[in-house]
């Protein structure tokens, strides 16, 4: 009798059991991570509680965490929008960009006086992000061309063409030709709570998810987003509009992301500068991912990827880690967190061969 | 007859559903075993569980004196027990000789390929059909693709066979050359589980019937033991059929005119050609042909789901071809056999959100841009009570119910528009005696107000039982009409195969 190993599908997963499944894969994570600790030199238990501590302890290490989440919870409501009709948006990094742009510009040109300030960028970044995911969405709706490579390859015209603008017609005449814009007026800037850098993009991102859960799960479309991305052929049979329906979904998707942009330039940066996202874009992906694309969802594994975010820049800290070790350790978070995704919907089964009697 | 296997007690639930609650059976070698029930009664479910697709929450199963388990379908395909499922698993992209080969267990790396062509053609001869090992799988029939399934089968030797449903996506014709098939392999010694609705096949075939009844097996009868009523009583129970009669005449008023349609299909050839049809209010119009002579695309066309290629249909006067218009104007109801996802439901979505898949932007079930719920479960609740849909947990996907509770969900949504013209594609298959009667009763009642019918169909006892009119279809072209009341079976076989009444 040999023993062997056998994946099966799993029939229906509780929702206990997603979440038992979820919380021990970070487990499994953190006692994996361990070894690389020790292995470094650094007691592991020790540094955990760094993690927390550094990243909730705190009202600083709080307000970081919040900081972090905020970029992360946008783009992944505007990933999390298309993928409920089965459109793959991989370009929230550039709609990002795009939405950045689209402020600043207001933000540095339009000379508007100070309450009208804020909506204005916002309505900016919004159509900036929003008109550049349109690019895909029209590909896609009218010569069904792969939204995943459009969606991708505008990301890097999006990064370039702000760099562009930040090392040539933008940059600050007195900033030392450091690829920088001018600093943002007041008017421009959000307004930051409890003496650190929390701003209210942190409200507008759940003000975001607030509203595109209503979306979702209360309006007439978002019941025909989610009847498209179940099966386009019955939609369309009932009458849906598909094509301008995932014209208009990419677009929002990336107006959403925009907002993302808008936050960040307004929240933090005050200006426009080289790399104002460090990939929240493709992380989001992942948090769409993780969040089985619900709103709520997302905003959860936001949070986390704060801690992650927050507790990894202090252990380089505080024991003088190298960089790439926050890299590996979250690396190895979002590992077994795919790899609980699989077992959520798989298992693994131990079997005795049944003999052919 | 030696015992093959042996369930006992079988019990399996789901999330919020018993699908089996206490089921008992036994398969004998070389014998024909009809499993009968009620859409949902858990035929599909148990042979899952024969086939180890689900584990069983409690029961077993014996072989000979030694219980068994199977962990996987692996498993139990090395037991020799081989099922052809009720919605199909091929690949559709991949020829036909792959997607047998990739059922093979054991063909060596580089197989002899030429080898596995003359043994796969082999079987296909034996069996009398006519299939191209090339030919990509997407391309061909539902009728075919059953086919392949069945060959797959006995490509790796199987003991025993389920089928299931497998006549509701076969012609008459096919069903004929399916039961042959089935007999030889019988001969053969192999055992064979077989499920359908029609009860002149069930008695025609099978050697014992087990009927299943809301999960529990309620009587096992052997040939000579059971007849056509018999069945049916034990197998409906105290539920009542639904009772109708048909309409009084209807109008000379034309509804809907069809005028020289003509639509091609991937392959470019015409599945419609210069096609005709008249319908007028309140009528039932039967559309009676063998498979495959552009019934389906007549449905599609008319609904909407093909471009037209060239021709009209006109709703009372107006050119409606083109035009938004028609999906209000004109519903349509289709058996999905291979492809649920084609066009009959949005999967994921829940059985509420379903039925409501064509009217959502109705005043009835929202608030301006927000959905009413509770207009929705209201709904939802009613067609469950009005079309006995056995639904299962409240909010879960509506892919999870039954192939037959699936038809039903459709039928019921299409029919709650009150449309002016229904377009039904073999509406009944795969529905059981009470849920078919009930499809039947609506129609006629339906027609009884007014709204027109074009019933595509292949049985035709059902076009003769509630047509006002029949219309044969040829190669994609209008044959001509008969009267039920008055053309003979012959005179509309003759008809069906192409020649023009005088
Ligand atoms: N994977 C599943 N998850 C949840 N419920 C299920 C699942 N499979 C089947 N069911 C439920 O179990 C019951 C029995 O379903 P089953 O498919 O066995 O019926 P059936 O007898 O084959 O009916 P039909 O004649 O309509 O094909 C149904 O109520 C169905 O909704
Ligand atoms: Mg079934």
């Amino acid at each position: 009798m040999n023993l062997s190993f056998r994946i099966e599908k799993r029939e229906q997963g509780s929702a206990l059991f997603r979440t038992l499944a979820t919380t021990g894969s970070i487990f499994i994570a953190l006692f994996v991570a361990g070894f690389l600790l020790l292995s470094a030199g650094v007691d592991p238990a020790a540094a955990y509680l760094e993690i927390l501590r550094e990243s909730l302890g705190s009202s600083y290490g709080l307000s970081e965490t919040l900081v972090k989440a905020t970029p992360l919870i946008i783009t992944g409501l505007a990933v999390s929008l298309a993928f409920r009709m089965q459109i793959w948006n991989i370009g929230a990094e550039g709609q990002i960009y795009m939405g950045a742009c689209g402020a600043t510009w207001v933000a540095l040109f339009s000379g508007l006086d100070s309450p009208l300030m804020l909506p204005a960028m916002f309505a900016a970044a919004f159509i900036a992000g929003g008109l550049w995911a349109s690019v895909a969405g029209l590909l896609r709706a009218r010569w069904q061309v792969n939204e995943v490579i459009v969606t991708l390859l505008m990301n890097y015209i999006a990064i370039l063409l702000t760099d562009y603008l930040v090392y040539g017609p933008w940059k600050n005449p007195d900033g030392f030709n450091f690829p920088l814009t001018a600093q943002f007026a007041d008017a421009a800037r959000f307004s930051e709570y409890f003496n650190t850098r929390l701003h209210s993009g942190f409200f507008l991102a759940l003000f975001c998810a607030l509203a595109l859960y209503l979306l979702m799960e209360r309006t007439i479309w978002g019941y025909q987003i989610k009847a498209i991305g179940s099966n386009p052929g019955a939609a369309r049979y009932a009458g849906m509009r598909t094509g301008l329906a995932i014209f208009l979904v990419l677009t929002l998707s990336g107006a959403i992301a925009g907002i993302a942009g808008f936050s960040e330039v307004a929240g933090l940066q005050h200006r426009l500068q080289h790399g104002i996202s460090p990939g929240y874009g493709y992380t989001a992906i992942i948090i769409a991912w993780l969040a089985r694309r619900s709103a709520l969802g997302v905003v959860i594994v936001s949070l986390l990827m704060g801690i992650l975010l927050v507790g990894g820049d202090s252990l380089q800290l505080s024991w003088q880690l190298p960089v790439a070790f926050a890299y590996a350790f979250q690396g190895l978070i979002l590992f077994f967190l795919l790899a609980s995704d699989f077992f959520i919907n798989f298992r693994l089964r131990r079997v005795k061969e049944v003999t052919d009697a | 007859m030696p015992r093959l296997l042996q369930l006992q007690h079988i019990r399996k639930t789901f999330p919020g559903v018993v699908a089996l609650d206490d089921v008992s059976f036994d398969i004998a070698t070389g014998e024909i075993h009809t499993l009968l029930g009620e859409n949902g009664a858990g035929k599909s479910t148990l042979m899952n569980v024969l086939t180890g697709f689900y584990a069983p929450d409690s029961g077993s199963i014996y072989q000979g004196e030694q219980k068994i388990r199977f962990a996987s379908p692996r498993d139990s395909l090395a037991l020799g027990i081989g099922m052809v499922h009720q919605h199909f698993m091929l690949v559709p992209a991949h020829s036909i000789l792959e997607n047998i080969l990739v059922a093979l267990q054991n063909v060596p790396l580089l197989f002899p390929r030429r080898q596995l062509r003359d043994r796969i053609y082999q079987t296909i001869e034996e069996f009398g059909l006519d299939l191209n090992l090339d030919t990509p799988v997407w391309k061909l029939s539902i009728g075919a693709q059953q086919w392949i399934e069945l060959i797959k089968l006995l490509m790796r030797d199987c003991r025993l066979l389920i089928l299931d449903e497998p006549t509701a996506v076969l012609t008459p014709q096919e069903t004929e050359k399916l039961f042959t098939v089935l007999s030889k392999l019988k001969q053969q010694g192999k055992s064979i589980i077989f499920i359908s609705h029609k009860m002149r096949e069930v008695m025609k075939i099978s050697d014992r019937v087990t009927i299943l009844k809301k999960g529990r097996s309620i009587a096992t009868l052997e040939r000579g033991a059971f007849d056509q009523n018999k069945l049916a009583t034990l197998m409906i129970g105290n539920d009542s059929i639904p009772e109708w009669q048909k309409s009084l005449p209807f109008s000379d008023e034309l509804i809907l005119e069809i005028e020289n349609l003509s639509v091609r299909n991937e392959r470019g050839l015409a599945d419609l050609d210069n096609f005709n049809l008249q319908l007028k209010k309140g009528e039932i119009l039967g559309i009676a042909g063998i498979a495959g002579n552009g019934q389906k695309a007549l449905a599609e066309a008319l609904t909407g789901l093909i471009k037209v290629d060239s021709g009209r249909v006109m709703a009372a006067g107006t050119d409606i071809t083109r035009s938004c218009a028609r999906s209000s104007y004109i519903a349509g109801i289709a058996h999905i056999p291979e492809d649920r996802k084609a066009v009959g439901i949005a999967p994921d979505l829940s059985l509420d959100e379903n039925l409501i898949l064509k009217n959502f932007r109705d005043p009835r079930f929202r608030h301006g841009i927000f959905q009413s719920r509770s207009a929705i479960r209201r709904n939802a609740e009613e067609k469950i009570d009005q079309f006995a849909i056995k639904a299962g947990p409240k909010g879960s996907p509506v892919r999870l119910l039954s192939g037959g509770n699936i038809q039903k969900v459709i039928i019921a949504r299409e029919l709650s528009e009150h449309p002016t013209v229904l377009v039904a594609l073999y509406p009944t298959r795969g529905l059981d005696i009470g849920s078919a009667e009930y499809v039947h009763k609506v129609i006629a009642e339906g027609a009884g107000n007014g709204m027109g019918t074009i019933l595509i169909s292949e049985d035709l006892d059902e076009l003769y039982k509630i047509s006002d009119r029949i219309a044969v279809i040829f190669r994609g072209q209008l044959i001509g009409y008969a009267d039920p009341a008055t053309a003979s079976r012959e005179q509309i076989g003759l008809m069906m195969s192409g020649e023009v009444p005088q």
